[in-house]
């Protein structure tokens, strides 16, 4: 891999290389080889679709969350009371 | 602040009246999710967060009533081609990113650090709230 001249160091690439790995999960950070960009944007691409999907996972079911604040519940009162600003 | 932001969207979304359709609330709440990370104030100033804001605010002008809300608009950008130095891979990575694909290499990456903190935090963050009031 190959860096542009004189805009950023190999050291500086280097660098940003390790921090993305570093924020991969535990369990990505093992398919990725020591210094092998390829890999680690392989794995950050994968990694970046999964975290979409739970966004869309997530938002889906504090939707049904929500649904359940429709009725008269004491659970439902709490968090009414909780989100009112 | 990106909690902030997103614990007052819900607040809105909570209290909307009449009570919108399930999938039109999942629409609302991962919007708000979106424009939350964008909203950081960490992030507000990166390249990823203005694309994003963007790309929401042009889904928000849409018709209403438009279930499908998939358009995709042809940009003049820096053609890939001319990027020979660079792994394959990053051109999916500049389709992933909001902005990815005017972007020079080398701030693609730090921009993709910051992008996947903000996702990281956003869905920790949406997984805390229903843990907390799921019973």
């Amino acid at each position: 891999m190959s860096s542009r001249r004189g805009r950023i160091t190999d050291e500086e690439m280097n660098e940003l290389i390790s921090k993305l790995q570093l924020l991969l999960p535990e369990s990505r950070r093992r398919n990725v080889g020591r210094a092998s960009a390829g890999k680690l944007l392989k794995e950050t691409c994968s990694y970046i679709k999964s975290l979409h999907r739970e966004v869309d996972d997530l938002s889906d079911r504090l939707s049904q969350l929500m649904a359940t604040m429709d009725d008269n519940s004491p659970q439902a009162d709490i968090i009414r009371s909780l989100l009112r600003s | 602040m990106q909690a902030l932001h997103f614990l007052q969207a819900l607040a809105r979304i909570a209290r909307a009246a009449p009570k919108p359709a399930h999938s039109a609330r999942t629409r609302q709440i991962r919007h708000a999710a979106y424009a939350s990370m964008a909203h950081s104030s960490r992030s507000s100033r990166r390249t990823w967060s203005r694309a994003l804001l963007h790309r929401l605010r042009q889904r928000q002008q849409q018709r209403p009533g438009r279930l499908l809300t998939v358009r995709r608009r042809v940009r003049i950008v820096t053609p890939i081609t001319s990027r020979p130095e660079e792994p394959a891979r990053a051109e999916t990575l500049r389709q992933l990113v909001p902005g990815g694909r005017g972007m020079e290499y080398c701030n693609l990456l730090e921009e993709t650090a910051d992008y996947v903190q903000c996702l990281r935090a956003q869905v920790q963050l949406m997984q805390t709230l229903l843990d907390a009031f799921s019973s």
